[in-house]
């Protein structure tokens, strides 16, 4: 039987849905107008007025936020409480550019912990279980986002943060952790430390994965799933519509259902801005419409998704996202051709390889050139120059048929790419230096 | 008939080798031959060691990327024209010699040659048949 935090909300019906979004949106635009100079200064300018949003529908009319305003107004130009008012406040992680801040009431905190209480419990997690939060604790918000999650259900926390990976794995095996939280970067490194050191991952009690902060494949869903014998569902949030729990996906990994009361999405053709039907990719907009701090309206999140609303095995009705494929800004254009590094991770696993590469994009007599060097592991390895050659060629092969791109391939030996306890560095650009 | 080789995958930067190399010092391994297959890149590092299991363990330990290959280690007077016979007879033979080293041992008079063949069993029955020595896995580790 599945179970839900919040049914009567989860499983509500559309019309009910759209009956609290719409009243919610229209608080919160006349609280940006209000409260916020930079929102009113922009509603002025195209002569909209707070009374002409009446419903989720009038979305469209409102203009977009970007991480550049976020940027502009830094630190705290968005924020429509009073100082006093605040309980806490987050950062991003800065991986595209200089850091943006996020405030939070204490309402906010509360909305945000619901929603990441919410995807627990929509992985199969309950009160009872152990939750051991490898997320960073700080400013990021991954730690903390789970770990008052999982306090809000009730269940028991172990905020383990990220790093000594050793630790980590003797936590998983002494306390008896039920619940893994971390980057899916990081859960393969944990993966790799188990079978490092000849335990069997079936011993271990942990048996759902909450994973999230970076984009990852299906095929490294399988390969997660595998090392640590467990169950591996994707997590998505960010700092500026509240952290991880924005949306998860249930037990049927068919989707991430967005917490849509509190965080109203659209998917939007990056180009014109025009709102894009169920089952087209386009950018991922988020309004926040339950929030008080940072009531951020239309924020382009620059992922790359579609939205489903068909309703869901699992009983809820909440729309789902699909992963998204990388952020637009994570996108490397290269010789003109889109590449996403998760498309690169994809090859390598299909080819039966580890995902541990690194792409080096650099720029020698004005052409592109992409270099992706690759882990190398005992069944790639044969004795022959001849032979290595070949497997060279075949991820060349594998990355020219998907990819259009020719890569020159480079074997490294096991480990030599650093691994990540937090977001993975995949990309080098070397483009942007000279 | 066939000797284990340990093969080792590095990296094309400084101060591999001498890793690789302090690995098999600590854990005690004697290393009887050596050779190197380089590309721009990476290099295939190929040792004849005394204990080779030992080895493959040590050096796995400490993350390296190890396989044991099988190769036929050939004993060879060490006079103008020995060698070359030895090499005739293969292709001859039909036999596809993928690479060879060489190295010479304490005994006076005998050179020895490594090989790796596609078909080392019947490379080594050949070469036997006609006269060469081949050493066998406890002549060559206790050397």
């Amino acid at each position: 039987m599945p179970n839900y935090y919040e049914p009567e909300i989860e499983c509500a019906s559309r019309e009910k849905l759209r009956e609290i979004q719409s009243k919610r949106l229209v608080q919160a635009v006349k609280r940006c107008y209000e409260n916020v100079p930079f929102y009113k200064k922009k509603f002025d300018e195209i002569g909209l007025k707070p009374e002409d949003i009446r419903s989720i529908d009038d979305l469209p009319k409102l203009p977009f936020t970007t991480k550049q305003d976020l940027r502009d107004t830094y630190p705290f130009g968005l924020v429509a409480v009073p100082r006093g008012e605040l309980a806490r406040v987050h950062a991003s992680s800065g991986t595209t550019g200089k850091q943006t801040v996020v405030a939070y009431t204490q309402n906010d905190l509360d909305v945000w912990s619901r929603s990441a209480a919410r995807a627990i419990v929509g992985t199969g997690g309950t009160k009872e279980d152990f939750v051991h939060v490898s997320y960073g604790y700080g400013l990021f918000t991954g730690g903390l986002g789970l770990h008052d999650g999982a306090e809000k259900l009730g269940a028991t926390v172990i905020p383990v943060s990220s790093g000594n990976t050793n630790r980590q794995v003797q936590i998983l095996q002494d306390y008896g952790s039920d619940i893994l939280c971390c980057t899916p970067s990081y859960a393969m490194y944990i993966g790799e430390t188990v079978r490092d050191k000849g335990i069997d991952p079936k011993t271990l009690k942990v048996r759902i994965g909450i994973f999230g902060a970076e984009p990852w494949t299906e095929e490294m869903r399988r390969e997660i799933e595998k090392a640590l014998a467990i169950k591996a569902y994707d997590i998505y949030g960010l700092s500026e519509i509240a952290g991880p729990g924005v949306a998860c996906e249930c037990e049927e990994q068919a989707g991430m259902h967005v917490q849509e009361d509190f965080f109203f999405p659209e998917i939007i053709d990056p180009v014109t801005g025009e709102q894009l039907p169920d089952g087209e990719e386009g950018e991922l907009v988020f309004t926040c419409i339950g929030k008080e701090a940072l009531p951020l309206l239309r924020y382009r999140t620059r992922d790359i998704c579609s939205l489903n609303h068909e309703p869901c095995k699992c009983g809820r009705t909440l729309v789902r996202m699909n992963k998204p494929k990388g952020r637009t800004d994570d996108m490397l254009i290269i010789r003109g051709i889109n590449v996403f590094p998760s498309q690169i991770e994809s090859v390598l696993l299909d080819l039966g390889m580890d995902p541990n590469y690194r792409m080096i994009v650099d720029r020698k007599n004005n052409l592109d050139t992409l270099e992706v060097q690759v882990e190398m592991n005992e069944s790639m390895f044969a004795d022959t120059v001849r032979s290595l050659e070949q497997v060279e060629r075949t991820i060349a092969d594998a990355l020219h048929s998907t990819l259009n791109i020719a890569a020159k391939i480079t074997l490294l030996e096991p480990k030599s790419i650093e691994r990540s306890e937090g977001k993975a560095k995949r990309v080098i650009d070397r483009r942007n230096l000279g | 008939m066939q000797i284990q080789q340990l093969s080792v995958f590095i990296e094309n930067k400084p101060g591999r080798m001498a890793e690789v190399t302090e690995v098999l010092a600590d854990a005690q391994i004697d290393i009887r031959a050596i050779s190197v297959a380089d590309t721009r890149d990476f290099g295939i590092l190929r040792v004849i060691v005394d204990k080779p299991k030992e080895a493959v363990e040590a050096l796995k330990a400490h993350g390296m990327t190890v396989t044991l290959t099988k190769v036929i280690a050939v004993g060879i007077d060490d006079k103008p024209g020995a060698f070359s016979k030895a090499v005739r007879l293969l292709s001859n033979e039909g036999f596809d010699v993928e690479y060879m080293y060489a190295f010479i041992s304490r005994d006076k008079g005998k050179a020895f040659v490594i090989i790796r063949v596609d078909n080392g069993q019947k490379a080594a029955e050949a070469l036997h048949a006609n006269g060469f020595q081949i050493l066998e896995p406890e002549t060559i580790y206790a050397m």
